[in-house]
C-alpha cells in the first residue's frame, strides 16, 4: 500500500486528488460529499463580489458516441454571497481537517481588494489560496479572470498584494489562453507565489445546431465564447505542464489539471511535474464516485512499480521532455504487424496509403488468408497505424538500430565546424 | 437472427395475431448509434465480400453513425433492391455479421439489425429512393414479381426501360410478400419495397399468370427481352397413401395463409406433425405453435447432422417448443371415418452409405412401425418447378432448372434471360432472397450490356 499523502507547498491532503474550482466545489454540501467519497481536497468555488449567472450554462462534445469527449461552460464565478460561502468553508473545514480546503479568488486588480478577500477569507480557516487569473468568458469582459491572466505584470502584481497578506499558501492559477504560458507562469514566479496550477479552460465555442442555427449553449437565442475542458484538452494541459516543469526559472510545485479523467491520466501529469492533480470534467459527468479507482487505480500502480510514495513518480519524466532540435534524427522505429493478432480491418493499410508513406502492402499468404506486411525499407516509424489499429497488440513500433545518435543541434553545430 | 434479443415468447390462444408480430424488436436509437459507432469501418471490408449483393456496409453504417439516415437507406437499397427484407431474412452470421472482422476481437456488429434500421427510416419516413431514367425506347417483360423480377425491374427502370412484370398472385413480393413467416418479415415492408420499383414507372400486371392469363407467344412477341423470375412451385407429392386428406397441407400454402388475415383458428390446441427439416419445414412447425398449435412434431428420415435449416432456425424451433423426430419416414396417412387425417404411419431408419448428395443415406429399419396420433400433416420436403411454363417458353431445363450462361443469366433462348429460384439447383446459385435479388440486377445489366453493345454496332455499321 504506496502512501498517496501529499505535501503540496505546504498544503497537505490524504491523496493528490482535489476538485478543481468549478460548478462541483459550489457549496460545502458538495464539497463534503466529495470528501466522503475519497477526494483528498478540493479548490472552492472561486469567491469574489457575487455575480449573476445565465441559465444554459453548459454544454458537452460527443465523438462517435463518447459523451463529453470535451465539455463547454459559461459559468461564471461563485454566486452566492460570501458570507454564505465562508460559513460552509468553516463547516466543511472543521469536519475534514486532515483535508485540503483552498479558496480560490478573484477579484478586479486592485491592491485593497485584495487584501480585503484574502484577510476575510483565512478567517475561516482555509489551507490554501488559489487566484484564479483563468477564467476565459464573463469575468475577463470586466478584466478580472484570463483577462487579468494574460498579462504577466497584472499576474506579478496581483499575486505580490495576495501574498502581502496570505498566512497560508498561494497558487497561481494560469489561463491557457495565451502564446506561451510560462511568460505568465515566470510572472507568478516574480510576484512571490508558492506553486502554480494549470490549465484553466480553453477559449471555446462547443457547437452550432443544425436545425436552429443557435450557438450551443444559447441564451435566448445568443451565445458567448465559453472555457473548454475535458478529456479532449488533456494533451494541451499536459505539455502547459510541462513547459512550466521544465523551464529553469519556473521552479514551483504544479497542480495540474485539464482533461484528467483516471488515475493513468493522473500518472502522466505527475510524471511531467504535477504534484497534485485537480479534476471537475470527469466528475461532472460521473460523480464523486469515480475518484475511488483514481486512488486505487495509482495505489496498484504504485506497488506494481515498487514505489512508496508520490515523490517516487513526480517529476520523473520532466528531463525526457526537451526540443525538437535535442531529438536523434538517427532514430529508427518501424511497424511490424503481428499477423495472429492482426484481424484484417486493413485499417492501417489505408491510413498509410491514403495519408502516410505507402509503406503497408494487402497481401495473401501460402493457405490463401489474407494478411498486412510492412515495406520496412519505406516506413518512416510514423506511428499511423498503431495508432488506427483497432486492436492491442496487432502492429508494433520496433527499434531498428540505424548507426549513431545525432540531433538537429548537434549537426548544425558540426556543419559550422571549420573542415 | 439474435436469439437473445427475440422478445415475447409467450403464445396468446386469445389473439393469434400478436404471436405473428415482428419477433425481434427494431434497434432502439440508442442501440443502433452504439453499434453504428462500434463499427471499424475496415477498408476492403470482408462484410461486403460476404454480402451476395455487394453492400457497401461500412458506407452504411457509418452514415447511420453520423445522422445521415436517408444517404445509408440508399446506399443499401441501391445494392440491393429488397434490401429492406434482407435485412430481416439473410443467415446474416453465414454472410456478413459471420465476415466481420470484430468475430475475432470481441463480438460482430448486428449488420443486418443495422439495415433493418436504416429501411425502417426510409420507409416510415416515406422516402422514394430513386428515379426512373430517361426512356430508351426498350421494353422487357419480368415473369414474376419476386425478389429476382423486382430487382431486375428496378435496376432496368432505372436506366430507362420499360418494364413490366407479370405476377400471377394478387400481390407482388414472391416469397417474401407470401412466403416469409410474418414474425420475421412483415408483409409492409416487402410490399414497400414493390411499391418502390413501382413508383418507378414499372407496371406490375397482379393476377396475371403467363400461359394462362397471357400467352407465352404474346410476351415473346411484344417485348425486346423477357426475364422468367418465377421461383418455384408447390411442395412434391410423397407418394404415400392418404396424401390427399383433408388435413393435409402444403408448408408454402400453410405459410402463406399466415401472411394475411384473418388467422385459422383451427389449429389451436391441435397435434400438428411436419415432414421435412428444411428452413421451410421450420417454417411451418414456428407457424403452427404460433397458430396455437398444442403439440408440434417435425419428423425426417435423416439426422439432426444431415437437416438443410439453418442452425438458428433448428434453435428457434426447439425455443418454440417443437419436437424432433429423427430417422423417422412416413409411410401412410391414416384417415378416419370423415375422411380427415388422424394418423401418421412411419417406420424407423437408419443410416447407411452415402449417397449421391454426399449424405448417408437412410435405411429401413425392419419390423420398426409405428403410430403417431395427429390433426393436421404438413409437408415440407422440398419445392418442384413450373416445368410446363419452362417448356412452353421452350428453354432447356434440367428437371425444371433453367440452363443460362452464368456470365450474361441468357438461356437457350437469346431473348429470353433468367434469374431468382427457377435456376436455383444443380450446384448453381443459393436459395436465399439475397441470391435473387443479385441475380435480378446483375441480369438487367446484362440485357443492358447487349443492348449498349447491340446499338454500338448498329452505329458502326450505319
Amino acid at each position: 500500500m504506496a502512501d498517496l499523502r501529499v505535501n503540496f507547498a505546504g498544503i497537505k491532503a490524504p491523496n493528490p486528488f482535489w476538485l478543481a474550482s468549478a460548478p462541483p466545489t459550489n457549496s460545502g454540501y458538495q464539497v463534503q460529499r466529495a470528501f466522503e467519497a475519497g477526494w483528498g481536497g478540493a479548490v472552492w468555488k472561486t469567491l469574489g463580489d457575487p455575480i449573476l449567472n445565465v441559465s444554459s450554462r453548459f454544454a458537452g462534445t460527443s465523438y462517435n458516441g463518447q459523451r463529453v469527449a470535451g465539455f463547454n461552460n459559461i459559468e461564471l464565478i461563485t454566486d452566492r454571497p460570501l458570507e454564505v460561502n465562508l460559513k460552509e468553508i468553516y463547516e466543511t473545514k472543521k469536519r475534514f481537517p486532515n483535508h485540503a480546503v483552498i479558496a480560490s479568488l478573484m477579484v478586479e486588480p486592485n491592491q485593497n481588494a485584495w487584501h480585503e478577500i484574502v484577510k476575510r477569507v483565512q478567517d475561516v480557516g482555509v489551507d490554501g489560496f488559489e487566484l484564479n487569473f483563468g477564467c476565459p468568458h464573463g469575468m475577463a469582459e470586466r478584466g478580472m479572470g484570463a483577462a487579468s491572466g494574460q498579462v504577466p505584470e497584472l499576474v506579478e502584481k496581483q499575486t505580490y498584494w495576495a501574498k502581502e497578506v496570505a498566512e497560508v499558501p498561494v497558487i497561481v492559477k494560469l489561463t491557457p489562453n495565451i502564446t506561451d504560458i510560462t511568460a505568465t507562469a515566470y510572472a507568478a514566479v516574480q510576484g512571490g507565489a508558492d506553486a502554480i496550477s494549470m490549465i484553466n479552460t480553453i477559449n471555446s465555442l462547443a457547437g452550432v445546431d443544425l436545425d436552429s442555427w443557435n450557438t450551443i449553449p444559447n441564451v435566448a437565442g445568443k451565445g458567448a465564447h465559453g472555457g473548454y475542458c475535458g478529456p479532449a484538452v488533456k494533451p494541451i494541459a499536459l505539455n502547459m505542464v510541462a513547459e512550466c516543469a521544465r523551464h529553469p526559472e519556473i521552479n514551483l510545485p504544479i497542480s495540474g489539471m485539464g482533461g484528467v479523467s483516471d488515475w493513468k491520466d493522473a500518472v502522466e501529469f505527475m510524471l511531467m511535474g504535477a504534484g497534485s492533480i485537480q479534476v471537475c470534467t470527469a466528475a461532472m459527468h460521473h460523480g464523486f464516485s469515480i475518484v475511488e479507482d483514481m486512488i486505487d487505480g495509482l495505489n496498484n500502480y504504485l506497488d506494481d512499480k515498487g514505489i512508496v510514495n508520490l515523490d517516487g513518480i513526480v517529476g520523473k519524466s520532466v528531463e525526457k521532455y526537451s526540443d525538437w532540435g535535442n531529438l536523434d534524427l538517427n532514430y529508427k522505429v518501424v511497424a511490424r504487424i503481428n499477423n495472429d493478432t492482426c484481424i484484417n480491418c486493413n485499417k492501417c493499410h489505408i491510413a498509410c496509403e491514403d495519408t502516410s508513406h505507402q509503406c503497408i502492402d494487402m497481401l495473401t499468404d501460402a493457405s490463401g488468408k489474407a494478411m498486412l506486411r510492412v515495406r520496412e525499407e519505406d516506413c518512416v516509424g510514423c506511428n499511423l497505424c498503431s495508432i488506427v489499429c483497432p486492436v492491442d497488440g496487432a502492429i508494433d513500433m520496433v527499434e531498428i538500430p540505424n548507426g549513431e545518435p545525432m540531433t538537429w543541434n548537434e549537426r548544425q553545430a558540426a556543419i559550422k565546424l571549420p573542415v | 437472427m439474435h436469439l437473445n434479443r427475440v422478445k415475447n415468447k409467450k403464445i396468446s390462444l386469445d389473439d393469434l395475431r400478436v404471436n405473428f408480430h415482428e419477433i425481434e424488436p427494431a434497434l432502439t436509437q440508442k442501440e443502433a448509434m452504439d453499434e453504428a459507432n462500434r463499427c471499424l469501418y475496415c477498408y476492403d471490408a470482408p462484410c461486403i465480400k460476404a454480402c451476395p449483393t455487394d453492400i457497401n456496409i461500412p458506407s452504411f453504417i457509418k452514415k447511420i453513425a453520423s445522422g445521415n439516415l436517408k444517404g445509408s437507406a440508399k446506399v443499401i437499397m441501391e445494392a440491393n433492391p429488397v434490401g429492406a427484407s434482407c435485412a430481416r431474412v439473410c443467415p446474416t452470421e453465414e454472410l456478413c455479421e459471420g465476415a466481420c472482422v470484430l468475430n475475432d476481437a470481441s463480438l460482430p456488429i448486428m449488420i443486418g439489425n443495422l439495415q433493418r434500421h436504416a429501411t425502417n427510416w426510409a420507409i416510415q419516413n416515406n422516402q422514394q429512393l430513386f428515379k426512373a431514367g430517361d426512356a430508351n425506347g426498350k421494353s422487357v417483360a419480368i415473369i414474376g414479381g419476386g425478389p429476382a423480377g423486382l430487382s431486375a425491374a428496378r435496376e432496368l427502370a432505372r436506366i430507362g426501360y420499360e418494364v413490366t412484370i407479370y405476377e400471377a398472385k394478387e400481390k407482388a413480393g414472391g416469397l417474401d410478400t407470401h412466403g416469409i413467416v410474418s414474425f420475421r418479415l412483415p408483409q409492409e415492408v416487402s410490399l414497400w419495397e414493390v411499391e418502390q420499383v413501382e413508383n418507378l414507372g414499372v407496371k406490375i400486371l397482379t393476377n396475371t399468370m403467363v400461359g394462362r392469363d397471357i400467352g407465352v407467344d404474346e410476351i415473346l412477341a411484344s417485348y425486346d427481352a423477357v426475364i422468367l423470375a418465377i421461383g418455384m412451385s408447390k411442395v412434391p407429392m410423397l407418394g404415400i397413401e392418404g396424401e390427399e386428406a383433408e388435413g393435409v397441407y402444403d408448408a408454402i400454402d400453410f405459410v402463406e395463409n399466415t401472411k394475411t388475415p384473418p388467422l385459422d383458428h383451427q389449429f389451436i390446441g391441435k397435434k400438428i406433425v411436419i415432414i421435412g427439416a428444411g428452413n421451410t419445414a421450420i417454417d411451418a412447425a414456428t407457424c403452427s405453435v404460433r397458430l396455437g398449435a398444442g403439440d408440434v412434431k417435425m419428423v425426417y428420415r435423416r439426422t439432426e447432422a444431415e437437416m438443410t435449416a439453418y442452425e438458428f432456425e433448428y434453435e428457434f424451433a426447439k425455443q418454440d417448443g417443437v419436437e424432433f423426430r429423427w430417422l423417422t419416414q412416413p409411410t401412410k396417412i391414416v384417415t378416419n371415418e370423415h375422411g380427415k387425417v388422424s394418423a401418421l404411419e412411419c417406420v424407423r431408419m437408419e443410416l447407411g452409405e452415402p449417397d449421391e448428395s454426399g449424405r448417408r443415406r437412410p435405411v429401413e429399419v425392419p419390423d420398426s412401425e409405428f403410430t403417431i396420433e395427429v390433426d393436421a400433416v404438413i409437408k415440407a420436403i422440398g419445392q418442384s418447378r413450373y416445368v410446363s411454363l419452362i417448356e412452353e417458353l421452350g428453354l432447356e431445363h434440367n428437371r425444371g432448372i433453367v440452363k443460362i450462361n452464368p456470365e450474361t443469366h441468357e438461356t437457350s433462348n437469346p431473348k429470353v434471360y433468367a434469374a431468382g429460384d427457377v435456376i436455383f439447383g444443380d450446384g448453381q446459385g443459393d436459395a436465399m432472397v439475397v441470391t435473387a435479388a443479385q441475380q435480378g440486377k446483375l441480369t438487367a445489366h446484362a440485357i443492358h450490356q447487349k443492348f449498349i453493345s447491340a446499338d454500338k454496332v448498329a452505329v458502326e455499321n450505319a
